[in-house]
């Protein structure tokens, strides 16, 4: 397969950067649907490549990008730091604990260091809701948002809704985005960036989204972003079409949220008989890492026919070279790429 | 440095709590007298009215202070060191001299950590005019009752940080529509009314006389109304962050303003303008809280809370009267009459035997509030950029001039 930087789309966009005129990517929130369905759209060649035996192109070659993790990850650094790899690029991974972030220095002057040596694209991770705006502000480059506090992960939603729209394909029910489809997102909403990214890309893509969690994880005033909010789990999952599954981020929790494991199994755990009420093809999601036996079920994460969990991690790798293609587009000098609103 | 020579101010709008009359304003032997004979200034038909006393400021600023009128400031106890020992209180009480007189307020605990009572009496000989909690609430009621209890006997108002600290924990923001969006730690806003609730609890068993900072929220002005009415000895304070501004100000994760407690609704910013208007709150206090790059370029949540509030304390006030929420005299009541009384000073009224301390305003003269033309030692101001009127023209402090 040939890649080039002409998108296979173009008729349904308009020219060149008019079609996703952000220098960053640092939310759902700042995306038009039109822009979301680009970036999705701008996956499937990614997609097709990342099938092959030869899994490489030179799109971003001679280009730096660095991955800059001030909070632990495993797999999206790996995801971001194959897709630069496949398209070519120099890859650069910074853990937080080896950084000088440790030795007392801010956060910004991080971010005037990293300028400083030229990167092309940044991505960035941080435990603080808005950091990577604050980053974006300071460097010349296009900085990516791989996850900052309780506020966005937008990569995770964007693999989400990639990962879903070909399981959905597959069953023959192609459509140009997901109108009519009920989506239950279940766990801890509240300390949760991909219940909040997920939510805005899900309704701009036109579902309709049910939340659940019980009320200490439910974040307050969630219903004026439009979600359905449960705290009855068999009453969300009636009808539902999908359902998505969030790990009780311990890690975040400040103070005792919930009584025990076991008791939240009971109440929120995906299990078999639990999915049963719902419809008899209702697809299982989870954006990983998962808790089997809290939030979900071995026999639950492994169906075959329903969970699209190992699919969801396949299209984390094709978003993210979407992404870093798209934003790093005008650096190349891709014709009509040249100037950004 | 003492007043030489007796000033007059002539031709100018003197605002008393009476209301404004014109004529002139006698200065002798740094008190505010009833004739002079010396030199006279022109105030131009312009306000004469009291410095302005701005209770409740953590950091000692005195250029900001001056160009915002400000004359006197209580100094709250959040300091490196904090103050809890009676040697600090009294080096804090000269800092100012003579052109800014501090009134330091002495720790409530030793550490501020909400503990172990503080050697209060000692203190007030070393010359704090008032006890304060400092940023947080004292979680534990047994020692806020005995604090309480202690303050009564000593006959010293405690100035209280209103919000429960369980309910509180890290949070950065109220809890609502917006903190959920941007995905900070949120609070509900009811953490105010539930320590107000327990404060005014305590302060009643105590008999003592208690002053909340900065009551921002529907429900807390709520428990402050009624316990006025019962007769209990209770004021309230407010900034004008929080009468100006709603949580949608923290838009963009502007750190200017992340501000303890945090910035409510649309809602209970009107219901703290209707307060000021009804005389539920007494006080309008800057805050003051200079905070540089360090401390505000952060990502919202690991950015210090505060504002640089001095320069602009004025102006806001002054905007609730041309907003016709108050009249002038109230205006000056809120900013310098009321603190003035609560610190047990006699100044912050234009009545003779008081403290010749004199602003002369313009309160039409317009300006853009910007952050980086502050005399502040940091422009952390959440108005920047934004238009506004009223300013200082001249200023007294105990009769001497002050230049600005």
């Amino acid at each position: 397969m040939t890649c080039t930087d002409s998108s296979p789309h173009a008729a349904r966009y308009p020219a060149g950067a008019l079609a996703f005129p952000h220098r960053d990517l640092l939310g759902i929130g700042q995306l038009e649907r039109h822009e979301i369905l680009f970036l999705l759209d701008e996956a499937e060649q990614w997609v097709a490549l990342n099938r092959q035996r030869s899994k490489h192109v030179d799109t971003l070659a001679g280009l730096t990008i660095i991955n800059a993790f001030f909070e632990n990850s495993t797999r999206t650094l790996l995801s971001f730091e194959i897709a630069g790899k496949r398209l070519g690029a120099d890859v650069v991974n910074m853990h937080a604990a080896q950084s000088s972030v440790k030795k007392g220095e801010t956060l910004i002057d991080t971010a005037i260091t990293l300028n400083a040596m030229r990167a092309d694209a940044i991505v960035i991770r941080h435990g603080s809701s808005g950091a990577t705006g604050l980053i974006a502000d300071k460097v010349d480059c296009p900085v990516l948002n791989a996850g900052d506090g309780q506020h966005e992960h937008p990569t995770q939603a964007l693999l989400d809704a990639l990962a879903l729209r070909h399981a959905l394909r597959e069953r023959g029910e192609a459509a140009e985005d997901f109108t009519g489809q009920t989506i239950v997102i279940c766990g801890d909403i509240l300390h949760s960036r991909v219940a909040r990214s997920n939510l805005l890309c899900l309704q701009a893509l036109g579902a309709s989204v049910r939340l659940c969690a019980p009320p200490a994880l439910m974040p307050v005033g969630i219903e004026a972003m439009g979600a359905e909010v449960f705290h009855d789990f068999d009453a969300a999952l009636e009808g539902a079409d999908v359902v998505m599954m969030l790990r009780l981020q311990s890690e975040r929790m400040s103070g005792q949220f919930i009584p025990s494991a076991r008791e939240y199994h009971h109440l929120y755990g995906l299990t078999k008989t639990r999915l049963a009420k719902a419809k008899n093809d209702t697809l299982v999601m989870h954006p990983g890492p998962m808790n089997r036996g809290v939030e979900i079920d071995s026999d639950v994460a492994d169906m075959i026919d329903r969970s699209i969990i190992t699919r969801q991690v396949e299209m984390g790798v094709a978003i993210r070279m979407s992404c870093l293609d798209v934003l790093t587009r005008r650096t190349r000098g891709v014709e009509g790429w040249g100037d950004i609103a | 440095m003492k007043q030489l020579s007796p000033i007059t101010i002539v031709n100018g709008r003197i605002v008393t709590s009476d209301g404004i009359r014109e004529g002139s304003l006698h200065m002798v032997d740094g008190k505010i007298a009833a004739q002079a004979e010396g030199d006279t200034v022109d105030a131009k038909g312009r306000l004469v009215v009291p410095g302005l006393v701005d209770l409740g400021v953590f950091a000692i600023d005195k250029p900001a202070f001056h160009f915002g009128g400000i004359t006197r400031a209580a100094l709250m106890p959040d300091q490196m060191p904090p103050l809890d020992l009676p040697s600090r209180v009294s080096y804090i009480a000269k800092s100012g001299k003579p052109d800014l007189w501090v009134h330091p307020l002495a720790a409530a605990t030793r550490g501020l950590d909400g503990r172990e009572i503080a050697e209060i009496a000692l203190m007030q000989e070393a010359g704090a005019k008032g006890i304060a909690t400092g940023r947080q609430w004292i979680a534990d009621s047994g020692v806020m009752l005995r604090l309480l209890q202690y303050a009564a006997m000593l006959d010293l108002p405690v100035f209280c940080h209103a919000e429960d600290a369980a309910l509180v924990g890290d949070a950065v923001a109220t809890a609502g529509e917006y903190a959920t969006r941007r995905g900070l730690p949120s609070a509900p806003c009811e953490a105010e009314a539930i320590a107000i609730a327990r404060d005014l609890a305590l302060a009643e068993m105590a008999a003592a006389q208690i002053h909340f900072r900065q009551v921002t929220t529907r429900r807390g002005l709520e428990l402050v109304r009624r316990a006025k009415k019962d007769g209990l000895r209770v004021t309230a304070g407010v900034t004008p962050a929080h009468f100006m501004l709603s949580d949608l100000a923290t838009a963009e994760f502007r750190t200017f303003a992340r501000l303890s407690p945090p910035l409510r609704s649309e809602a209970d910013r009107h219901a703290v303008r209707e307060a000021i208007a009804d005389g539920t709150i007494d006080v309008i206090a800057s805050g003051h809280d200079p905070r540089g790059p360090e401390d505000k370029r952060l990502p919202f949540s690991d950015a210090e809370p505060g504002m640089a509030g001095a320069e602009t304390l004025l102006a806001m006030a002054l905007s609730l009267v041309r907003d016709e929420v108050i009249d002038l005299a109230r205006a000056f009541e809120l900013v310098s009459t009321n603190p003035a009384r609560l610190l047990g000073v006699r100044a912050g009224s234009l009545v003779e035997g008081y403290e010749a301390d004199v602003a002369v305003v313009d309160p039409d003269k317009p300006w853009i509030i910007q952050s980086s033309k502050m005399a502040a030692t940091a422009g952390n101001t959440p108005f920047d950029g934004q238009p506004t009127q009223g300013r200082v023209t001249a200023l007294w402090k105990g009769g001497v001039r002050v230049e600005i």
